[in-house]
């Protein structure tokens, strides 16, 4: 369960948020407008979840949780940090003056990130979806005509993958444990699944950076995704919840009303004090 | 009359064993060598490590709270990654430390249950309230410092498990308050909301952290068996005094001062001397009579009770898999 994350697999390999910075600074890494855009959506994507998973170290059903939801909350802000952090490049903005400084209207991550955890369940099942969608994301973006974009996937789909082995463990452990955490799980996934489609839905964007190789469609992840979250869920002998899609809008800065909770908690320190170092 | 023979030899064979075990027992902590888990021990000396390596577990877990309450609010994205990373480890702390405990001969659950039950009892300093960012940094400097001013000797400590834990919890603890030392450091050289800040925050953490390292040793009643032991290697106050000669050093690299003005260097003794703690205070404190105290306790039991049914459902799930699993040898 959990595991290490990759970046302590393979110390030295890993592409750290500062390592981009100083490429940004000194010019060797600049984002177009289009691909600075695509990054600050998985930046957020990763920045929202590491904020909601964060909520769980010290509250977890057992010590071991802690430690592995506190593992990948670490892991998803890592990869946040360098998306974002490449993003600002192109607007000379910091990772900081984009995670503490923007109004959640310029947020562009997908619902489903924000997402209240509610119970284990819920939250295992929001972490099952989205490890499932960022692993078959970040595999196919390591082949990024962008390479900076192809960097940080190639150590972001390793951490993933662990993320993914993390949730289906536990969808089967929920769904084939007792009579209530059976029914929770249900109740998690059917509490998720609507914001589903929103991941994979292909915009202007998106179809303007496939074309130049630089990103993937999403609508292209779609049948792997199907394909391996309903193995898992056969074998929990679970059904795919039949529930209507939410309508998302989250790319172009459309939220559910729990985003200005999370962003005022987050911002609070931040921007009470505007412009100092910390 | 066989019956009692037999009880005779029995009792007989159990004292000579005793007699072994103590020899070989004492032979060990004479030559500062290792007691094991398997190895016969004093009963006392058991329940002495259990009683500590239990309380130094909880202190970990409670530990966390403090500083998880500012994860969400971090003032920025790599403080937030530092802090999210030395909670983690506080709770891999406490896992290393309840495993320690465990081969003593009691199971996590029933030392979980006394904590929560409130019959254990843990560090009193983590029942003080992380009121601002700073407390962030004190903590991981004073706190974390004392800790690792206690524990590095405790890396020696007679029984193994507990030495060995010690030595992974030791490197971890000085990545915690170097971090610490950083955060005040940073806020030092700030503005002047955030230098004060920073100020306010090591005046409220010095005389708790001073007191992390247990009553004067006129009013430790069992540091002398535990020394005598090789569990404890140095008296409180001789850890103490060291630590204020750390601080003494370090505040002035921060740009900060102790809330103390008594402290000194005493020539004769060649220790560091400090003015006098509140040990009223401490009493209380320990007593559960604390700030935070029910607010730390609460938080432990809610999560507790809210993880209930996913650990029921984990050992559901495990038995049901190993009954898969021998059917299908079959």
């Amino acid at each position: 369960m959990g595991g290490e994350s990759a970046t302590r697999i393979t110390p030295g390999n890993a592409l750290r948020p500062e390592d981009i910075a100083l490429e940004v600074r000194t010019g060797l890494a600049k984002p177009t407008e289009d691909v600075a855009e695509y990054a600050l959506r998985l930046g957020d994507d990763g920045l929202i979840l590491a904020q909601r998973l964060g909520h769980w170290i010290s509250r977890g059903p057992e010590l071991e949780e802690d430690v592995a939801l506190g593992n990948i909350a670490l892991d998803q802000l890592g990869h946040a940090r360098s998306f974002l952090t490449y993003a600002g490049g192109a607007w000379d903005k910091t990772e900081d003056e984009l995670a503490y400084f923007r109004r959640e209207h310029e947020f562009r991550s997908a619902a489903i990130f924000e997402q209240p955890n509610g119970d284990f369940a819920a939250t295992i099942a929001r972490q099952f979806i989205v490890s499932y969608y960022q692993f078959e994301l970040y595999r196919r973006l390591t082949e990024s005509t962008d390479a900076t974009l192809a960097a940080i996937a190639a150590k972001a789909v390793k951490e993933v993958d662990y993320h993914r082995d993390h949730s289906a463990q536990w969808v089967l452990r929920l769904a084939g444990g007792t009579e209530e955490s059976r029914a929770r799980m249900i109740q998690g996934l059917k509490q998720m699944w609507p914001y589903v489609a929103e991941l994979f839905q292909d915009d202007e964007l998106t179809t303007r950076l496939t074309e130049t190789g630089a990103a993937v469609a999403p609508s292209t992840l779609k049948a792997d995704f199907d394909r391996l979250t309903g193995e898992i869920l056969a074998e929990a002998e679970l059904e795919v919840p039949v529930v209507p899609a939410a309508p998302g809008g989250g790319r172009h800065g459309r939220h559910s009303e729990h985003l200005g909770y999370l962003l005022a908690e987050m911002q609070v320190l931040a921007r009470e004090y505007p412009g100092a170092s910390w | 009359m066989e019956a009692n023979a037999q009880r005779d030899t029995d009792s007989q064979a159990k004292d000579r064993q005793d007699a072994d075990g103590q020899a070989n027992f004492d032979r060990v902590i004479a030559e500062d060598s290792r007691i094991e888990p398997k190895d016969w021990m004093p009963d006392a000396y058991r329940k002495t490590l259990l009683r500590q390596i239990s309380q130094h577990a909880h202190s970990e877990i409670i530990g966390m709270q403090p500083e998880a309450n500012w994860i969400s609010r971090a003032p920025s994205l790599k403080r937030k990654a530092i802090l999210m990373a030395k909670v983690q480890d506080e709770a891999g702390h406490g896992l290393y430390l309840y495993s320690a405990a465990e081969t003593l001969g009691q199971t996590r659950d029933k030392m979980t249950a006394d904590l929560i039950a409130g019959k254990a009892r843990y560090s009193s300093i983590f029942n003080y309230p992380a009121r601002t960012w700073a407390d962030m940094g004190a903590i991981g400097w004073l706190v974390d410092g004392a800790a690792i001013c206690n524990q590095v000797p405790l890396c020696r400590a007679s029984y193994g498990p507990y030495g060995r834990a010690m030595v992974r919890v030791c490197k971890e603890e000085s990545f915690h308050q170097r971090q610490g030392f950083e955060i005040l450091l940073e806020l030092a050289h700030g503005t002047p909301e955030q230098k004060q800040m920073a100020q306010d925050a090591v005046n409220r953490w010095y005389a708790p952290a001073l007191m992390m390292f247990g009553p004067p040793d006129d009013d430790s009643p069992n540091s002398k068996q535990s020394m005598a032991w090789n569990i404890k290697r140095f008296s409180n106050d001789e850890l103490r005094s060291r630590f204020v000669g750390m601080m003494v050093e370090q505040v002035r690299v921060l740009g900060l001062t102790l809330p103390d003005s008594e402290i000194r260097f005493n020539e004769d003794t060649k220790k560091w001397e400090h003015g006098p703690l509140d040990w009223d205070e401490f009493h209380e404190v320990l007593a559960g009579r604390g700030p935070c105290n029910a607010q730390r306790l609460e938080r432990r039991r809610e999560a507790h009770d809210d993880g209930a049914w996913v650990r029921e459902a984990a050992a559901a799930y495990a038995a049901k898999q190993s009954l898969k699993t021998k059917e299908y040898a079959a």
